[in-house]
């Protein structure tokens, strides 16, 4: 039997907070379309003299962070200097956490490949400054220090994950937990979420790890997965074959998809970190902390448990509405409006979320409301419009942000239950097919569904089909 | 506690800084020698003492989450030797890579 193999993961999370201004200067931490070198001053652009000053904002944000990653917050603390050259990174050094970081030994729950619950521990969350941005010409470089001091929360995990797919599975959920929190947009694309991956590979039962590899440059939830599964087929390839993995950096070249070596172990960094000498410590009271568990808004996990236990949806099914918060508020809104938790979700995850996919917009652009929706749905339990048409109307909703009421009216699309009336297309439709009718009263009774549509597009789909059943039931099988 | 000519040569390094065969043998020497007088510090017992982050008595001090103007943009790139677009120009930056 082939050798089996496991594979040990950790990860490593940089996530921009959300912050006005910046973690140690007062220029504004909103950088994205600000033209190049607009939001800089003396203490980001390191001007001899200047002193870094701690955004509070930025503090209470990681110790938020930390106790919703269920971490110990440090009630001493201190940043530490991070030393290295690069032209990103105007003073020679980061500004970053070492030995005394805010918050540490935390666990997220994330689901094992089994489907089986899974704590991931979370090593530390400390607090940092993100770096200048570089655009590369030909032949020189181009600096930008509008980001350099944006305020950055590095989550560290420990070697907790064993796959692909739950590397996937513990970023979404970070992810989803940030955003609860609003203390980071967390969007990988736009690069306020970046990540980094450290892997190795062994036989399984082998005790000793293997030589553990770091893939930097992953920056979407897609290059992550893909990454990772691209490097531990790599690996094994190397092991089966008998050869030895090296101790490198690895980029991730999306377009071919691929690893690359990006340094090896010779050129490891050596970053002599030493405490930052223009900083105070930060002493963090008990009362500080509780006052900022006040400000926790209800977490992914717990909205989710409540949801399974409130509105009996399963936890796939509860998790589904809530990893986005905006679509949990929207669902929320809707049951209290309607009622039915399992109808209202069948709606939102069915007709709402095929919407958002092809508009491709978030929850709180669209143009209905939860208790337009809710209005929706009365109207096809007092009968006024059938659910088919109940669709239709949704669409027309969603697309001209009309009510339900004023779309029925306007085009006429009441559900017709006039019992004299619809009889008398039935006897139109028989009178038309005398041979589906004679078939159909010599036993191909498959044909009942087919008189049902016939009388539905003879009533441009607005009768009621319960009594367009019964009527038909009582015509043909007199 | 002799320090070796490859960690002259990593410090110097780390420093950016290009010494000549002289300066190498020279600081090798004199660094050698200041690690020596700072050995003094060992004989001190510290096991009681938390280590020291600042001396300063203060904590805790931060700034309220507030935007100021930053700099007018020809001020930020005043002393710049090369600039272009708004940007400082820099020698090529290779990605770390290879």
């Amino acid at each position: 039997m082939a050798q089996e193999y496991e594979v040990i993961i950790g990860m490593e999370v940089h996530a921009q907070l959300l912050t006005r201004s910046k973690m140690f200067c007062s220029c504004s931490a909103d950088y994205v379309d600000a033209p190049p070198n607009t939001h800089v001053c003396p203490v980001c652009m390191a001007l001899p003299g200047a002193l870094p000053v701690i955004n509070k904002a930025a503090v209470e944000a990681t110790i938020r962070t930390g106790l919703a990653l269920n971490c110990r917050i440090a009630s001493f603390s201190v940043f530490a200097r991070k030393n290295y050259f690069y032209p990103d990174l105007p003073k020679g050094y980061q500004i970053s956490q070492y030995e005394l970081p805010l918050t540490t030994d935390g666990w997220v729950e994330i689901e094992d490949d089994a489907g089986h619950p899974k704590r991931v521990r979370i090593r530390r969350a400390h607090l940092e400054e993100d770096t200048g941005k570089l655009v590369h010409m030909d032949g020189y470089s181009l600096v930008d220090l509008n980001r350099a001091g944006v305020p950055l929360l590095e989550i560290v995990t420990e070697a907790d994950l064993r796959s692909a797919d739950e590397a996937y599975r513990y970023l979404r959920k970070l992810r989803t937990i940030l955003r609860y929190l609003g203390v980071s947009t967390a969007d990988m694309e736009k690069g306020a979420m970046r990540c980094e991956a450290n892997l190795s590979v062994r036989p399984k039962g082998q005790k000793t790890l293997g030589t553990k590899v770091e893939i930097k440059n992953l920056n979407s939830f897609k290059a992550v997965r893909d990454a990772i599964a691209y490097e531990v087929q790599r690996q094994v390839r190397i092991l089966e074959e008998g050869g030895t993995i090296e101790q490198v950096t690895l980029g991730w070249d999306a377009s071919r998809g691929r690893t690359f070596v990006q340094r090896t172990k010779e050129e490891a960094h050596d970053y002599r970190y030493f405490p930052e000498p223009d900083l105070l410590p930060l002493e963090v009271s008990q009362e500080w902390v509780e006052a900022l568990r006040e400000t926790l808004p209800e977490l992914p996990d717990a909205k989710m448990d409540r949801f399974v236990r409130e509105y009996g949806l399963s936890r796939k099914e509860a998790w589904i509405v809530v990893e986005e918060q905006d679509v949990a508020q929207w669902y929320e809104a809707a049951v209290r409006a309607y009622g039915a938790p399992r109808q209202v979700y069948n709606w939102l995850t069915g007709e709402i979320f095929r919407y958002l996919n092809e508009a491709n917009v978030p929850i709180d652009e669209i143009r209905v409301t939860p208790e337009g929706l809710a209005e929706l749905l009365r109207l096809v339990d007092d009968g006024t419009i059938n659910r088919n048409t109940a669709k239709s109307v949704l669409q027309e909703m969603l697309a001209t942000g009309k009510d339900a009421r004023t779309i029925v009216e306007e085009q006429g699309l009441a559900q017709v239950s006039d019992e004299a009336a619809l009889a008398s297309i039935v006897e139109e439709i028989l009178a038309a097919h005398p041979d589906e009718v004679r078939r159909y009263r010599a036993g191909k009774k498959g044909l009942f569904g087919w008189f049902v549509g016939q009388v539905m597009r003879a009533t441009r789909g607005k009768a009621n089909p319960d009594l367009v059943r019964k009527l038909l039931q009582e015509r043909l099988n007199e | 506690m002799a320090l070796t000519r490859e960690e002259v040569e990593h410090v110097a390094w780390l420093a950016r800084l290009e010494l000549s065969e002289e300066e190498i043998v020279r600081f090798q020497e004199q660094l050698s020698a200041i690690l020596e007088y700072a050995r003094m510090l060992e004989h001190i017992d510290i096991s009681q003492v938390p280590p020291t982050a600042s001396v300063l008595p203060m904590r805790n001090v931060m700034r309220e989450d507030e935007v100021r103007p930053s700099l007018p943009r020809d001020v930020v790139l005043a002393n710049a030797p090369e600039k272009e677009s708004g940007y400082f120009r820099v020698p090529p930056v290779l990605e770390d890579t290879e």
